[in-house]
């Protein structure tokens, strides 16, 4: 059941039980979000299915088209400033033609999964939790449990398809996006010709890069529902639980999207 | 259909519910009125397991449901519409698919099918004309009747109202009683009715009983209740000028 009832905790003896309260209930919140996830997880079946379809279509429209512009403005500076900076550094040894180089690999293996996943997280992602906050507040959550429709499949599963169709394909259009910004700022301040910084850009980047940033933005689109959609379920109080349920949704999904960049760029870049 | 045995609630340190017993039976309306705060929107959710029981034991027919769980629970709920108090329905889901959405989810019913009983539970709660309006365009009183729309799209067997006229003019809230007495007497639907309106109360129910303060002080028919020697019933009865022949008894400046 994902209605859950009021909880009342006798306040902790001292520090240690306040600590050990923190743990346990934080291990038992990542138990019921990955419980969550597993469920709509097997619920994608249903994702093509005649009455998910519109819901789907929806959520992809939301996630993606909506999300185009900011995206686009932060890949593009991203990839100027990459440019910018690094340019300015490899002049002195007279190698700035190697920005394509730099603003490539670093777009594809961090900016790029890191800067959509960001984004997502503070729009779409804050969306969820607020939306799903209200409807538990409302007991429109508890409504449908009432006609036994599960709120995950009719309200997780679409938005976690969406965020794995939309991750992965805006992480590519912010790194393709990004060069080009770096291809702008090559040739207007660092005497770069296009040419010759795609040429450089395209020889030395290799297709494990791409690959494992648009695994890493997979990874993201997949904790960020889970966490927001999590947090908006476990709503309590009306619309100050609202605020802090999308609050936290962000905060978490932050750290979350920083820690787990790092074990996966560990994993595969020994 | 729905029986209670000690149920009892703690929210925290406060018992909300204490050592409830009382039975609903078949084909009834029995309705629960009290004063605000004392626990009636609690029991009605207990019925439907919303809400679990920290002691005591919930029975929907033979079957357990304050302990009962996946399907076993997903076919008891079948059994039941509820009517919530705030209504709640989807905000960005319009009239006709709230009402709908049970139909659709939950049966193999055709487009026609499904647009022609959602028709007629909007007619029977009476609403009309306001198929494609969002919920956020409709007053408090019309979201109520759409809520009550969906609680029965199914035609259940067991109906729980929370106050289903509250915030409705006289001659609607009529309407939605006459609606709860017909689906009585020609479906043999039983109901479970939260109301502060003593009146409806009076009309619809074959039992009434009177929650205060986690208790249930008195569970009698109609014409009963209203001769209750009960002082907190007597108080109720009171402020709502209601007096042993369940009539008006103005006794204000205006006959003076
Ligand atoms: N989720 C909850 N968390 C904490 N306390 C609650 C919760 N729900 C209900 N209560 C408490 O339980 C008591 C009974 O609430 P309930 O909603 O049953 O009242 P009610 O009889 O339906 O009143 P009303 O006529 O105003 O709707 C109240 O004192 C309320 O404070
Ligand atoms: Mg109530």
């Amino acid at each position: 059941m994902i209605t859950r009832e009021p909880e009342f905790l006798p306040p902790p003896i001292n520090m240690r039980g306040r600590l050990g309260r923190a743990v346990l209930l934080n291990c038992r919140n990542a138990g019921r979000a990955l419980l969550i996830l597993l469920e709509a997880m097997t619920s994608l079946r249903f994702v093509l299915s005649k009455r998910s379809r519109p819901v789907v279509l929806q959520q992809l429209y939301v996630t993606g088209i909506k999300s185009l512009g900011v995206i686009s403005v932060v890949a593009m500076f991203t990839g100027m400033i990459l440019a910018l900076q690094m340019g300015l550094e490899l002049r002195k040894y007279g190698q700035e033609v190697n920005i394509g180089l730099a603003v490539m690999v670093s777009m594809l293996r961090e900016m790029g999964p890191f800067m959509t996943a960001l984004i997502l997280a503070a729009s779409v992602g804050s969306a969820m939790a607020a939306e799903l906050g209200t409807m538990t507040v409302s007991e429109e959550i508890a409504a449908l449990e009432v006609m036994s429709i599960s709120p995950v499949r009719f309200l997780v599963m679409p938005r976690l398809a969406a965020m794995m169709i939309m991750t992965p394909l805006l992480t590519f259009y912010a790194c393709m996006l990004g060069v080009v910004g770096g291809a702008i700022v090559g040739a207007t301040q660092l005497g770069v010709s296009v040419p010759a910084y795609l040429d450089n850009a395209t020889r030395w980047a290799e297709n494990k890069d791409l690959y494992v940033g648009l695994l890493k933005s997979f990874v993201f689109g997949i904790m960020i529902t889970t966490i927001c959609c999590y947090q908006g379920f476990a709503t309590t109080e009306g619309a100050v639980g609202v605020g802090r349920a999308t609050r936290r949704s962000v905060v978490v999904s932050f750290l979350s999207i920083l820690v787990v960049g790092y074990i996966i760029t560990r994993l595969f870049y020994q | 259909m729905i029986r209670f045995e000690h149920v009892s609630k703690y929210f925290g340190e406060r018992k909300v519910l204490d050592a409830v017993n009382f039975k609903v039976e078949r084909g009834e309306t029995f309705v629960i009125v009290g004063f605000s705060g004392a626990g009636k929107s609690v029991t009605l959710k207990h019925m439907i397991r919303l809400l679990t029981p920290d002691t005591g034991k919930i029975y929907v027919g033979n079957d357990l449901i304050s302990t009962s769980t996946g399907a076993d629970l997903v076919r008891l709920r079948e059994k039941f519409g509820l009517l919530f108090q705030g209504a709640a329905l989807l905000e960005w889901m319009s009239v006709f698919d709230n009402v709908a959405l049970p139909l659709r989810e939950k049966t193999n019913m055709s487009d026609a099918e499904i647009e022609k009983r959602v028709e007629e539970k909007l007619r029977q709660v009476n609403l009309t004309g306001v198929h494609d309006a969002m919920p956020s365009e409709l007053s408090g009183g019309m979201r109520k009747r759409v809520g009550l729309a969906r609680a029965i799209v199914m035609n259940p067997e067991i109906i729980l109202y929370d106050e289903p006229t509250s915030g409705l003019d006289p001659v609607t809230s009529r309407a939605i009683d006459q609606l709860i007495d017909r689906m009585r007497l020609e479906l043999k639907v039983t109901s479970v009715v939260v109301t502060h309106d003593l009146f409806s109360a009076l009309a619809i129910g074959t039992r009434i009983a009177m929650i205060y303060d986690g208790r249930i002080l008195e569970i009698s028919r109609p014409t009963d209740f209203i001769r209750s020697q009960n002082e907190i019933v007597k108080r109720f009865l009171d402020a709502q000028y209601i007096t042993k022949k369940g009539a008006w008894e103005r006794t204000d400046h205006e006959t003076q």
